[in-house]
């Protein structure tokens, strides 16, 4: 295994981050830990590059183990944490020159593994890090993660306040870089990213919700779901939260996604229902339900 | 002439050295809408709220908010609208009540209108068991919730949210997006970016920034049709690289 984890907990005085965490990472794998601001994720990424000692369980990293061999992790893991933390002052190149020499390498020894990424920087290499626009702040990070040749890659939240063209391009990046055999764990508050991952643990409260393959993750979800639209989406969801029969219902982009008490309903009826409160074009279509549905359902 | 336009923009620049941040766009918002305002990191969506909230100068074009000039009225601006976003919204190292009084005041409220507005809120979002803990204690999206309701404290004809969202979990978001809604029917106009294309989905009007520019705007279900896609993502995604 390339991670290992057990029964990791940490509390920060009363406030419990991780409680009884487990799971494993194999090598070469995208693995994605999905979750929401708060939900211990940094807490983790941190007792995993050793940097945070955990107050129980045991984790191993590239098969070290993070109390007795943290110096050997050090040297085998790459770290992007949330926050930029590179040199502001120091240029593009004196940055990626600085992590390299106290990895003990150098930039043209590991190129070839930061070049897809670094030449969209390389033109700005002369430029403060400090003054690089966000996008190219995380192209820079990813390459000073890289260019000691970790075996495993932790991303902390890499795409958060990203646009959705630049979390695509930084996706693709990412899939590129898995066929070297590196172990990626990464963060994400973005469900949609969670379908790019080999497989996640969605993660809430410092609690496992659940951990599979993205696609069968949705196998979890428990009812049958509806997809409902109308003229006024104001009305249809107040209406929908009203219902006596509603057993969840979110806004979910064009539609509202709705469950019902029953586990057979006449969707005519449910229609019926809105028309009364006064909507019109009225639609209710069955649907498959997504991991962001899923994760939704199992956080209740 | 009397129009329902509370926001009206017309060629507005800004140009830094011959950097055009915001190029020549033009738009309106009508009172009571939800406006989507998008665009890839880097197309001119701050530079360009900075002006409409009264603290950035254009350098060229007229635009007025809630029917105050820019150039000449920023401070009446101020008055009329509320603002947050998720880098500024609240002061972390005051209490939950503290936070309400100091801006209430900032708003010109007197002492019993912030103590009858505060009962409310603490009501509304269940914070009765917090008002005296610091912001900073509290989740992620509890501090979002509060952060829009101090915005709407002295009940302003508009509210710009930068990125109100971001991080906040799915559930929290979407409750969020409730209270959007809620003062979108009351009738507050509410001027909203976002990355997540789900949200663009329950604006009303929808306007994608692309280099200073802004390269579409409409409802989301008629950007869909032109660009013949299903989702807004897919629209983004056509649109925000040219």
């Amino acid at each position: 295994m390339s991670i290992s984890i057990s029964n990791i907990s940490k509390s920060y005085g009363e406030v419990t981050a991780l409680s009884n965490i487990s799971f494993d990472v194999k090598p070469g794998e995208l693995f994605g830990l999905i979750g929401p601001d708060g939900a211990g994720k940094t807490t983790l990424f941190r007792i995993l590059t050793t940097l945070l000692i955990a107050d129980e369980g045991q984790a191993m990293v590239a098969d070290y183990d993070v109390l007795n061999d943290y110096r050997s992790i050090r040297k085998s893991v790459g770290y992007m944490p949330g926050r930029f933390s590179l040199y502001q002052d120091l240029t593009v190149e004196e940055n990626l020159n600085f992590f390299a020499t106290i990895f003990g390498t150098t930039i043209e020894e590991n190129y070839d593994l930061i070049k897809d990424i670094y030449v969209q920087i390389e033109p700005f290499k002369n430029r403060r890090a400090g003054k690089l626009s966000g996008g190219m702040k995380q192209k820079l990070a990813l390459s000073c993660a890289l260019i000691h040749k970790p075996k495993v890659l932790f991303l902390d939240e890499p795409t958060t306040g990203v646009d959705p063209v630049s979390r695509k391009e930084f996706w693709e990046m990412l899939k590129r870089l898995q066929k070297t055999g590196i172990t990626i764990l990464v963060s994400t508050p973005y469900m949609d990213e969670a379908a790019l991952c080999d497989r996640i643990a969605l993660i809430q409260d410092g609690k496992i919700l659940e951990i599979d393959k993205p696609e069968a993750i949705v196998k979890h979800f428990p009812k049958s779901l509806y997809n409902i639209s109308a003229d006024d989406m104001y009305n249809l969801f107040v209406s929908l939260t009203n219902y006596e029969h509603t057993y969840s219902v979110f806004p979910f982009g064009e539609f509202v996604h709705y469950t019902d008490k029953r586990d057979l309903i006449d969707t005519a009826i449910v229609a019926t229902y809105l028309e009364e409160q006064g909507l019109t074009d009225v639609q209710i279509a069955k649907t498959q339900p997504t991991i962001e549905d899923t994760f939704m359902e199992l956080a209740k | 002439m009397m129009n329902n336009n509370v926001i009206q923009v017309e060629n507005l620049s800004k140009l830094f050295g011959d950097f055009a941040a915001v190029d020549t766009i033009s738009f309106h918002v009508k009172a009571g809408e939800i406006f989507g305002f998008l665009g890839a990191n880097g197309a001119g969506k701050t530079t360009a709220m900075k002006m409409l909230i009264g603290i950035l100068s254009p350098t060229s074009g007229t635009a007025t908010v809630a029917g105050f000039d820019v150039y000449k009225e920023a401070e009446n601006i101020k008055k009329n609208i509320g603002y947050m976003s998720q880098k500024f919204a609240l002061y972390d190292d005051l209490t939950v009540k503290e936070n309400i009084t100091f801006f209430g005041g900032i708003y010109g409220l007197t002492k019993k209108q912030i103590d009858q507005k505060r009962c409310e809120l603490v009501e509304e979002l269940g914070l009765q068991e917090v008002t005296n803990s610091l912001v900073a204690s509290l989740p992620l999206g509890w501090k979002q919730k509060l952060a829009f309701s101090v915005s709407l404290l002295h009940e302003p004809k508009i509210v710009f949210l930068d990125e109100p969202t971001g991080g906040v979990d799915p559930i929290t978001r979407r409750q969020f997006w409730e209270m959007i809604y809620k003062a979108a029917h009351q009738g507050t106009t509410i001027f909203v970016t976002t990355h997540y294309m789900d949200e663009a989905e329950y604006c009303d009007r929808v306007s994608i920034m692309v280099n200073g520019k802004i390269e579409a705007l409409d409802t989301p279900k008629k950007l869909k049709e032109n660009y013949n896609t299903n989702t807004m993502n897919d629209v983004f995604l056509k649109l925000a690289r040219g």
